[in-house]
């Protein structure tokens, strides 16, 4: 535990190091803000607009607001990970700091359950932006914070996949360009693979939207946690970090 | 302390290592000698656990480099050839780091941290970020980290390459001075600095040992007959060689290179026989000027590229650039 901890750690603190970390919190926030200011802007609109037209239901905060905002949310989430994730593996194996990790007496699992978790931390932080936002929503309304739980839940859920996803792919490359561009084009594959069942039915189709991440993201912005979704991100993650310690250990084998 | 048992290391297309066997005990510094590619790096990778061996056995301190490797590693100071270090940290934040890694208790971390910038002398600049140091501070640093945990083995790949002459001298100071409490193997290429610091060479060339002794036994096992060079002003240079070529034990007498004034000679002992004496005298005695006399002692790169040499030189390049990756 205490070795997980500490490259956990030392990760957090070379994102924060680096430039990395402030950019991706400032373009998160720009974007998310940018956001939250059309969608507040449509349901003041709206609402005035209902209002005037006589009537009374009153309009739900995390119905127009909160609900398409954590959705736009995770599609920015696919595309702010790769960054964080591509450095993980290939920047320790080009400059070579890799063998002092997997000299030191840790284990495998010990190194990537600690990168992994360095890197969700840093994807926390960059979350952690849009709760300004949320904070307005909470000091000039009243909006129903259990969805907003559960929409967080579900950003968390979604991003700790990709992050696997993209440590696995950070460690079969010295290059980050590379892992990040590869890491993205899954991330987006996976987005538009819900697609599918669009245009078709058969059970095939079905199958593979389900491993779509977003559609297991719909019911969280919702308010819903459904044992399925759940069960989905989590074996992802799993997944994403059985993968990356087999290819660890494919170094060691092929050195 | 480590004991290789016809160890074998083989990549996709080349065998790096082949069937090598050897054994360091307690205290000893083993020089590594080999050229580039010859399978050095290679083998102190399996020692360090961070390859397996494809055949064979390593073990350190006992604990088997595969069976036990968490066991080994925790005994195990490793300096790569490039230190692997993280040019974003501060030197202190760096050391905490790899302390805390290689398992030392907390309440001791900043005690030790303090002890290895002292021993390496980077104590001054402790506080400077990696990326700025130079080479010669990077390698300390490198050095510092292998040993912070104070471990029985140290396994240095290269620890001077890449140094000025200056910190070259410095860093074999600093690891002469380690060599009481711990075992130290270390590889290189320059052959003097095995015969200052290493009490043992073991030479390998293309993935296979070609030599593994003391460096006196090695400097002694060629030749029994000695070879010494001489100078002489102020005579003529056949006279010379003639009165030598009289003195007692003196096989032959080569011509090396003469002007008016100076003639030298490279002249061959018989077995066992001691000359430098005699032919100091029977110069001085010729009325003559001596002006040099020294032994041409085979020295260790002589032996080296003897034992070193490789019929089919081509095709081990590409060893290096597979270690390499």
């Amino acid at each position: 535990m205490r070795n997980i901890l500490t490259i956990c750690g030392k990760e957090l603190k070379s994102y924060f190091t680096s430039p990395i970390a402030y950019l991706l919190m400032a373009l998160f926030g720009l974007i998310f803000g940018y956001f939250f200011a059309s969608a507040t802007v449509f349901f003041v609109n709206a609402g005035l607009r209902q209002q005037l037209g006589g009537q009374q239901a009153p309009m739900s905060v995390n119905e127009y607001v909160i609900s398409p905002l954590l959705g736009n949310a995770s599609v920015v989430g696919l595309f702010l990970i790769p960054l964080i994730s591509m450095r993980l593996f290939a920047e320790e194996k080009r400059t070579g700091t890799i063998e002092l990790l997997m000299t030191s007496p840790i284990s495998d699992w010990e190194i990537i359950l600690g990168k992994w978790l360095g890197a969700m931390s840093m994807y926390l932080c960059v979350l952690g932006v849009s709760a300004i936002n949320v904070a307005l929503l909470f000091a000039y309304g009243q909006p129903d914070w259990r969805p907003i739980l559960t929409g967080y839940l579900g950003l968390i859920l979604q991003g700790g996949t990709v992050l696997a996803i993209g440590t696995f792919i950070s460690t079969t490359t010295k290059n980050q360009i590379i892992a990040g561009a590869a890491t993205f084009s899954v991330c987006l594959l996976l987005w538009v693979l819900s697609w599918v069942s669009s245009y078709n039915d058969a059970g095939w189709a079905q199958a593979v939207a389900y491993c779509s991440i977003l559609t297991h993201f719909e019911p969280f912005s919702k308010g819903i946690i459904d044992t399925k979704d759940l069960v989905f991100y989590i074996s992802a993650i799993f997944l994403g970090l059985f993968l990356t310690s087999r290819s660890i250990e494919s170094l060691r084998w092929r050195a | 302390m480590i004991k290789v048992e016809g160890l074998t290391k083989r990549y996709a297309r080349n065998i790096a290592v082949k069937n090598i066997s050897f054994e360091v005990g307690q205290g000893e510094i083993v020089g590594f000698l080999g050229k580039n590619g010859a399978g050095k790096t290679t083998t102190m990778r399996v020692l360090t656990c961070f390859l397996p061996p494809t055949s064979g056995k390593a073990s350190v301190a006992g604990f088997d480099v595969l069976e036990q490797s968490l066991e080994v590693r925790k005994r195990i100071g490793y300096l790569p050839e490039t230190p692997p270090l993280y040019p974003e940290m501060e030197i202190s934040t760096y050391l905490t780091f790899v302390a805390k890694l290689k398992g030392i208790p907390h309440a001791e971390i900043s005690k030790r941290v303090d002890e290895v910038c002292e021993r390496t002398s980077i104590a001054d600049v402790r506080e400077t970020i990696i990326g700025k140091l130079s080479k010669g501070y990077r390698q300390r640093v490198g050095l510092a980290q292998a040993i912070i945990h104070n471990p029985p083995v140290l396994i240095l790949d290269e620890p001077t390459s890449g140094l000025d002459p200056e910190q070259q001298r410095e860093a074999r100071q600093l690891i002469a001075s380690l060599s009481g409490d711990h075992t130290i193997i270390l590889s290189t290429h320059i052959l003097s600095e095995v015969e200052q610091s290493c009490s043992k060479v073991i030479i390998i060339n293309a993935g296979e040992i070609v030599a593994s002794d003391s460096v006196a036994n090695l400097h002694n096992r060629r030749h029994a007959n000695e070879f010494i060079h001489v100078e002489v002003a102020g005579a003529p240079a056949n006279q010379v060689k003639q009165r030598l070529e009289q003195v007692a034990g003196v096989a032959s007498v080569e011509y090396r290179d003469s002007s008016d004034t100076l003639a030298a000679f490279e002249v061959r002992s018989l077995e066992n026989y001691s000359v430098r004496p005699e032919l100091a005298r029977a110069i001085v005695q010729s009325g003559w000027n001596l002006t040099e006399l020294r032994p041409v002692g085979e020295s260790l790169e002589e032996i080296f590229l003897e034992l070193t040499k490789s019929e089919t030189p081509a095709s081990k390049d590409k060893e290096e650039e597979v270690v390499a990756q």
